[in-house]
């Protein structure tokens, strides 16, 4: 095999590039097709949520962590309140712990759902498992609506619980999903699991190893697909989520394909989790109340929860005030990111966006 | 005169037409006339078939992905082509700076040159064609590369990185996919004695895909990546490379470059319906009998057949990488041409006049041989012998008190 030498080019993949998530840029220098230098650029979507926060009573807040990663606008909120209520030292009746975790596991379904479907585009499969994801996230949104009138920036959860009672023709509508969901979910795995080219252009590309994934602080199905079984929903259990039985899918070989199989098989879960909900919801408020203007008392608070990206974090500081001093949100897509320059080296460039896809990272949550 | 001409009825009859309008000595310009009605007929049936194709693909591609398609203009939105190309000839005519002049304007011309050239010599129905081609099979196998020409042309000619990357895998790609959809068809043109289409139509006592079905295979899976259709759109994959070569193109040259592209779909499944299902030919009955349908709609019919067959395959398989495919076309598609090629010489030599009875024979031995080399070569080329999907295991976590 002899080497023959070749110019290098520099191609601009984004910001506006088809399958960039949003809007990220990565500079990318390739000899023919092979890539030999990577420079992720981001900053193109920065809404400067962190200040923006300093400026808001606790409660409104809630509507700028919808805003961080849009497909999982569930869990951001209750990362959030549950910073704000040990902050606070609030206690949380029982039916608005089991409403949080039901919401957050569609939410997860949702977003993981979309997760596979735009890795699969990359993969170009030209769209159809793609809307095979999104009818289901459809009708988990049509959910969302009914509780709050929003589907996707949903701001549903309050510190102290969730926003209001769940209207009557909610409860059939979930039965509804949970029957019919799994089925569909199959029909996308047989269509794709065990493709022999989804398996060829997935299986050891992109290999992020146990250690590499531990030392550069990658969370969520990235981290489990690298082989370490650690999910926060077990690991520091938050609201039910103890009471709840359910098992953690861990990949071994931590390439593309095992992070995709782990999302997929994260949805099985979430749907047991959300049967439990469904089985076990207590009765009684929704909310405790709080004051109309809730000042914390002075001092911070971390609360960290497993949303579909990995570990999200917020920390809190309270000088009294009716707004927080400080805002600092720990998002898992911009840590999981930091390990995909590396990764990308040496791979071909339609690797890149399978690489790329396969990580799932939201730009919204990145650029805060 | 033998002129390729002679068997073309509809040639014939507006020949005779003209020539009682024309002065004798004025006969070239009766069959000059008589030659542009019957190309204008051809070319325009083959754009209207295009934009038929366009519709319906995506008609069709919508209900596979569970959407509805195009429905708004026009009864059932059977007007959506006319629309698009309406609104592709008022867009603004975008040329980059960079882009050579030239070749941009060159590319998409020559891409569509080719591929009507290519519908010159199929054979529509019985007599019904515009060329009988002596050498028609070799022809619809070499025009088209004209088209990789272009697209390397307009890749090129862009001045832009994206579109360069898209022509250079095209150039790659076409070139190696030419050899053994060649060699693929040479096993037809043993068996049918003659490379004019028309000629291997009639040989058809039997579909060639019952005779040949490990030459179908290879042909069909070459022909897709020739137009570069999914699963081996590398040249212009959408989530890699924006629109690989055609990225710069805009109004009614990125329309000219989408018609070549359909336009080569259509091509290729008319091909297709002629060498391997008999063409125009009632493919239940022996040719003897009374056809049931005219010869053109049973050539529509099995065209239209061959254009739902891409479509599926554009909506289940996901794209393969640049050096899947190559390594795709030399280890497998190019050994299972050969051997096709060997064993259908060997049985052509074994029976030279074959009888209806030997040509089941025939079919057998060939069905046998290509299961046997499908099976084995699966085996050869399989990288994952244990189940793919036990790589991810559930692993039960107790809960840690809070």
């Amino acid at each position: 095999m002899v080497n023959l030498p070749s110019e290098q080019i520099t191609i601009n993949l984004g910001p506006q590039h088809p399958s960039t998530h949003g809007v990220f840029r990565l500079r990318v220098t390739l000899d023919g097709e092979v890539i030999t230098d990577v420079e992720p650029i981001f900053g193109y979507l920065h809404r400067g949520t962190e200040k923006l926060a300093e400026e808001r009573t606790y409660t409104q807040i809630v509507t700028l962590t919808d805003r961080l990663d849009y497909t999982s606008s569930m869990i951001n909120n209750q990362a959030y309140v549950l910073a704000v209520e040990k902050l606070a030292g609030v206690t949380v009746p029982p039916r608005g712990q089991y409403l949080r975790v039901l919401t957050a596991e569609l939410q997860r379904i949702a977003s993981h759902l979309m997760g596979v479907g735009f890795f699969l585009q990359d993969l170009g499969a030209s769209g159809t498992p793609l809307m095979y994801c999104f009818r289901e996230r459809e009708r988990i949104l049509d959910l969302f609506e009914m509780l709050c009138g929003a589907r996707v920036t949903v701001s549903y959860m309050r510190p102290g619980g969730v926003f209001q009672e769940p209207p009557p023709e909610f409860w059939p509508a979930v039965r509804h999903l949970l029957d019919t969901t799994p089925d569909a979910i199959a029909e996308l795995e047989r269509l794709i699991s065990e493709n022999e080219i989804v398996l060829a252009r997935t299986k050891g590309v992109g290999v992020l190893t146990k250690e590499k994934a531990i030392d550069s602080a990658v969370s969520g199905p990235n981290l489990r697909a690298s082989g370490v079984a650690w999910d926060l929903r077990k690991a520091d259990p938050y609201d039910v989520y103890a009471d709840m039985d359910f098992a953690v899918p861990v990949g071994s070989n931590g390439d593309s394909y095992d992070r995709f199989l782990v999302r997929v098989m994260e949805v099985h879960q979430s749907i047991r989790i959300a049967e439990q909900c469904y089985r076990d919801m207590p009765g009684g408020p929704v909310r405790s109340e709080l004051p109309f203007f809730f000042r914390p008392p002075p001092g911070d608070a971390y609360a960290h929860v497993e949303a579909s990206k990995g570990e999200l974090g917020f920390y809190l500081v309270s000088d009294g005030g009716i707004a927080p001093y400080r805002c600092k949100i720990r998002s898992p897509s911009f840590i999981n990111l930091t390990v995909l320059a590396e990764m990308l080296i040496g791979w071909k460039v339609a690797d890149l966006m399978v690489i790329f896809g396969s990580l799932d990272v939201n730009m919204g949550e990145v650029d805060r | 005169m033998e002129s390729p001409f002679d068997r073309n009825g509809l040639f014939s009859g507006l020949y005779g037409f003209f020539a009682d309008l024309t002065p004798e000595s004025f006969a070239w310009l009766a069959y000059l006339l008589a030659g542009v009605v019957v190309v204008f007929i051809v070319i325009n049936g083959v754009m209207l078939l295009t934009a038929f194709e366009t519709y319906m693909e995506r008609r069709v591609l919508g209900r596979f992905q569970t959407r509805l398609g195009p429905n708004r203009v026009g009864p059932f939105g059977l007007l959506q082509p006319f629309a698009d190309v309406f609104k592709l000839l008022i867009k603004e005519d975008l040329r980059p700076a960079m882009a050579d002049r030239l070749t941009f304007f060159l590319a998409p011309v020559l891409m569509v040159a080719a591929i009507l050239l290519v519908a010159a010599v199929v054979p529509f129905g019985p007599n019904t064609f515009l060329a009988d081609l002596n050498i028609g099979v070799l022809f619809i196998v070499g025009i088209p590369t004209i088209a990789t020409v272009a697209m390397f042309l307009g890749g090129w000619g862009s001045g832009n990185r994206f579109a360069l990357l898209g022509a250079a895998r095209a150039v790659a790609m076409l070139i190696s996919y030419e050899v053994p959809m060649i060699v693929s068809l040479a096993g037809v043109l043993l068996l049918a004695g003659s490379m004019s289409l028309v000629d291997v139509v009639e040989a058809q006592r039997l579909p060639f895909i019952v005779l040949q079905p490990l030459g179908f295979f290879v042909f069909l899976v070459a022909a897709s990546a020739e137009m570069n259709r999914s699963p081996f759109d590398l040249m212009e994959a959408e989530s890699e490379l924006t629109a690989g070569f055609h990225t710069e193109f805009s109004g009614i040259r990125f329309g000219l470059l989408q018609l070549a592209e359909f336009g080569e779909l259509v091509i290729i499944s008319a091909v297709l319906a002629v060498i391997f299902v008999s063409g125009w030919q009632n493919p239940f009955v022996s040719p003897d009998y009374a056809q049931w349908l005219p010869g053109q709609l049973w050539f529509l019919l099995k065209l239209v057949f061959f254009l739902l067959l891409f479509t599926w395959i554009r909506a289940t398989l996901p794209r393969m990488r640049v050096d899947q495919v190559m390594a795709f076309a030399w280890k497998a598609l190019f050994p299972l041409a050969i051997i096709n090629t060997l064993v259908t010489a060997v049985l052509v030599v074994a029976w030279p006049e074959p009888e209806y009875g030997q040509l089941w024979i025939m079919a057998a031995i060939n069905w046998a041989v290509a299961i046997a080399c499908l099976v084995l070569f699966s085996r050869f080329l399989e990288r994952h012998r244990e189940r793919p999907t036990a790589s991810v295991q559930l692993v039960e976590i107790p809960a840690e008190a809070s």
